[in-house]
């Protein structure tokens, strides 16, 4: 160095001359800028390249630079979580930080004593660390939520970079890009520009092997992958999220200009961390796809909302055995009366078997019925037809006992045809609690090539309420002694103390009888239906409808 | 007479009569007097549901006329919800989920909750009455809420609504709990690891209103907030319930004397009594099962004098069957220093 070169910041504070320039082991003072403001005696015989006003990132290994982004970004409150191990040379040492001012100081003390086993100690301190890391990450990943897994994604990408990026095919020819920066925001958008422009993008996208980070040149880094407070990109990689039944999708991480590059060893980690989340991203796409398949397919399979009849009020429960399934073998439905005055038809059945594939057949026969009803009205020609439909069907396993219920008001009174196939007989229950079973037989459907159906009618006055039900509410197993049947019997005791019940508070008591029998046991499918006469209404009523 | 006080009377005569009819009447006059459809829900009908509540636990009303009275209520709301305001154009503060937990079966609190969240401008998918918690999830999974109100009313349901508390925030999905069941204050709420609670429908509202829980904490497992539960007592006491029912009430005849209608009471109280020493012991809390037993010894008393015996019967059984299980012990002892 020759003449007096005007002095630096760094040589200012240099100058003050506090006492751990004095220290015998290695220290280094750092300033708010991440730049090396300070080095000891023993510091720059360890650190050639710690020069003050260098680049802390230029000066010393990775890990401590990178420990030092992270002790002021967010230190650790306890002060042994700061302290941090790794290599300088082929010694190991550990780094202890301190707050002086506004420098940082780090501590290195060398663990000579027995280096080969702090060598691997530090070794396994960071594979332990990584482990931790990806046991948290599939923690994080495990939602079955696409886009909650695409956040977590990016968030914990982080960990690797300081700004990571998922970019996925939209199916639309166009690509959404999912971002996280140093902030730890997440934001999601289109990518905006063509895969193709960017190095090392469209190969993983299209399923080739990645392209080295080292090969990728920082100045060809898109403006639009960097976030505030991130300035100039130093390295990126791009790695992928391999999806096997799908369209993968890119991990991009990007790290400013002032971090080290990727090493080998660090693009390793990011892929093996890249694999777990697209193995995770890949199983929430394929449940997300078959969720809305099934939406789609059990929307017409649910039990329809109780309507408005003329002149009669009724009220539904369903419930199917468990699970997530919402559908199962009993039904029931409504088919309103195509005029004023007419008359209106309601269904309520069992297809035997449960599930999905029950509930299909359930599906089949409430359209059947909507195409049969405005043709005949006749219950014996109705039962007749859906005999052959579902003998047709083939399938010799295959029965559904059913109680069809045609209802039309006259005055307050309400009018009943009802005929029972093969089902449990709808019950009367009259103002002062009298139980009545309606009586109505006959053969259940899909057994036989010739049915037999008696219908009976019946009338309901004001608080007289008619209860449909299937089997689910009677063979219900449970009660104090565990595995009896809740019973008829039970149920006309229950029924002859709801006399003037109006059909919703009905229905839900009689759901919560059984329900309650069977307590934590296991239920089968159950379907209520009731139906009375409407209550003469109010001019200033209109408004109310029933639920 | 207040008019409030007015019409509160009136509408108990309504719902005491089961008439929908008279019951809409008061509503709406109530409405027409410049009240706002919130404020009639929750200062009209609201404690006359509360009271139709009272007056069946005291015995004076029976299951039938409660379940009318509560249906002539749930039409009253519906009625006012009809006559509603049209909701204010513009977004919505965001998507509610109001539900019950598992065998709960008094859904007009939660009911009440979603119409007036709803009055406030939020969008609420009201789920209903005794949800199965796979059922729950199934529906946050097809669109997340920004959080889910559970509402129990019986203290002995709350281990359900803690599982369904924590299969929420498995999805990331803030819960807030309400209803009678967390107990007076709602001094059980805190054990359910939920992220707020209020006392009924109105408060639930204003803490919504205050702003929606940040995300939970993810994946919380029983054991972490409840870890008295390693010592399994509430585990093999639930598997035990039904036997000791069996053995308090039929053996030995033991429910012979009295009529029907007594024997299903004392079966009932009983019943419920031994599920509410489990609730007790899932949430470390010996209160549960103390009030619990005080009130199946009044019910019996006035309802069931046949069934009274089965009270004591039932605290031997409990003692002699699990005599080794250090806080059911001593919870069954303060149980009798209480009772004798």
């Amino acid at each position: 160095m020759s003449g007096h070169p005007p002095r630096t910041k760094h040589q200012i504070l240099g100058t003050i001359t506090p006492t751990w320039r004095l220290a015998p082991y290695p220290v280094l003072a750092v300033d708010p800028a991440g730049a090396v403001a300070g080095v000891n005696e023993a510091g720059r015989l360890l650190f050639a390249g710690a020069v003050p006003g260098t680049a802390l990132a230029d000066a010393v290994p990775g890990w401590l630079a990178r420990a030092h982004q992270r002790f002021t970004e967010r230190p650790p409150a306890d002060p042994r979580d700061r302290i941090v191990r790794g290599k300088v040379g082929e010694r190991f040492f550990e780094a202890h930080p301190t707050a002086s001012g506004t420098l940082v100081l780090w501590w290195l003390m060398a663990r000579a004593d027995r280096p080969e086993r702090d060598g691997l100690a530090g070794l396994l301190a960071a594979e332990r660390e990584r482990t931790s890391f990806l046991a948290a990450a599939s923690r994080e990943l495990s939602s079955l939520d696409v886009e909650s897994c695409l956040d977590s994604t990016v968030a914990l990408a982080r960990y690797l970079a300081d700004v990571a990026l998922v970019v996925s095919p939209d199916g639309r020819r166009d690509y959404t890009a999912v971002q996280c920066g140093p902030e730890g925001r997440v934001r999601t958008g289109r990518l905006g520009l063509d895969p193709g422009d960017v190095p090392g993008l469209a190969e993983v996208l299209h399923g080739y092997p990645p392209v080295p980070s080292q090969w990728i040149a920082p100045d060809s880094v898109p403006g639009r992958f960097l976030c505030d407070g991130v300035g100039e990109p130093g390295s990126m990689m791009v790695t992928a999220l391999a999806d096997p039944g799908g369209p993968d999708s890119a991990l991009v991480l990007v790290r400013r200009h002032d971090r080290p590059r990727f090493s080998e060893d660090e693009e390793e980690f990011a892929r093996a961390f890249a694999a777990l989340a697209g193995t995770a991203l890949a199983a929430a796409r394929r449940h997300a796809e078959q969720m809305s398949i099934t939406e789609v397919l059990i929307q017409d399979l649910l039990p329809p909302r109780t309507r408005d009849l003329d002149g009669v009020v009724m009220a539904a429960r369903y419930q199917t055995a468990g699970g997530g399934l919402r559908v199962g073998g009993d039904f029931y439905d409504v088919y309103p009366a195509a005029e004023p005055g007419g008359e209106s038809m309601i269904v309520l059945g069992d297809v035997c078997g449960r599930g999905l594939k029950a509930a299909v057949l359930t599906g089949k026969l409430r359209t059947a019925l909507g195409i049969l009803q405005p043709v005949t009205t006749d219950h014996r020609e109705l039962l007749d037809r859906l005999n052959t439909m579902v003998l047709l069907g083939g399938d010799p396993n295959t029965f559904v006992t059913l109680v069809l219920a045609s209802v039309r008001h006259l005055g307050p009174r309400v009018q009943m045809r009802l005929t029972s196939a093969g089902h449990p007989a709808p019950l009367i229950v009259r103002g002062d609690g009298r139980v009545e079973e309606v009586p109505t037989a006959g053969t259940l459907i899909g057994a036989l090539d010739d049915i037999d159906a008696v219908t009976a009618s019946v009338e309901l006055a004001k608080g007289e309420t008619c209860l449909l039900h299937t089997d689910g509410v009677t063979e219900a197993r449970g009660g104090p002694l565990g595995n009896e049947f809740f019973g008829d019997e039970r149920l006309r005791e229950e029924l002859s103390r709801c006399g003037g019940m109006p059909p919703d508070a009905l229905v839900e008591r009689v759901h919560m009888l059984a329900s309650e029998w069977i307590g934590d046991g296991f239920g089968d499918d159950m379907a209520v239906v009731a139906m009375g006469p409407r209550p003469e209404r109010l001019p200033r009523d209109e408004g109310a409808t029933a639920r | 007479m207040t008019p409030r006080e007015r019409h509160v009377q009136a509408l108990w005569n309504a719902v005491a009569d089961g008439d929908h009819h008279a019951a809409a009447g008061t509503a709406l006059e109530a409405l027409e007097e410049g009240k706002g459809v919130e404020s009639v829900l929750l200062g009209l009908i609201a404690p006359v549901q509360m009271k139709v509540g009272a007056e069946w636990a005291a015995g004076r009303m029976t299951v039938a006329q409660e379940h009318i009275a509560t249906s002539v209520c749930g039409h009253a709301t519906e009625m006012l919800v009809a006559r509603r305001p049209a909701p204010a154009t513009g977004r919505s503060l965001g998507r509610i989920v109001v539900t019950c937990s598992d065998r709960e079966w008094h859904a007009f609190p939660a009911r009440l909750l979603a119409v007036v969240l709803q009055l406030r401008g939020w969008h609420v998918d009201y789920l209903g009455a005794q949800m199965p918690t796979p059922h729950l999830i199934a529906h946050l999974r097809s669109g997340r809420p920004d959080a889910v109100a559970l509402s129990s009313t019986t203290t002995a349901r709350l281990p359900a609504a803690h599982a369904a508390v924590a299969a929420c925030h498995a999805l990331g999905v803030p819960v807030l709990v309400g209803g009678a069941g967390h107990g007076p204050g709602g001094r059980y709420a805190a054990r359910l690891a939920a992220d707020g609670w209020a006392p009924d429908a109105g408060a639930a509202a204003d803490l919504l209103d205050k702003g929606v829980p940040g995300e939970p904490r993810p994946g919380h497992r029983t054991l972490e907030d409840l870890p008295h539960l390693a010592d399994q007592e509430y585990t093999l006491v639930s598997l035990a319930a039904s036997d000791i029912v069996k053995q308090v009430l039929f053996e030995r005849g033991a429910l012979d004397d009295g009529t029907a209608q007594e024997r299903r009471e004392t079966t009932e109280r009983v019943t419920e009594t031994v599920e509410a020493l489990a609730a007790s012991l899932y949430l470390d809390d010996s209160r549960v099962f103390l009030d619990a037993l005080s009130w199946t010894v009044e019910v019996l008393a006035r309802r069931a004098p046949s069934g009274s015996s089965a009270v004591p019967r039932l605290l031997d059984a409990l003692t002699g069957r699990f005599a080794d299980f250090d806080r059911t012990r001593a919870f069954l002892a303060e149980a009798r220093s209480a009772t004798a």
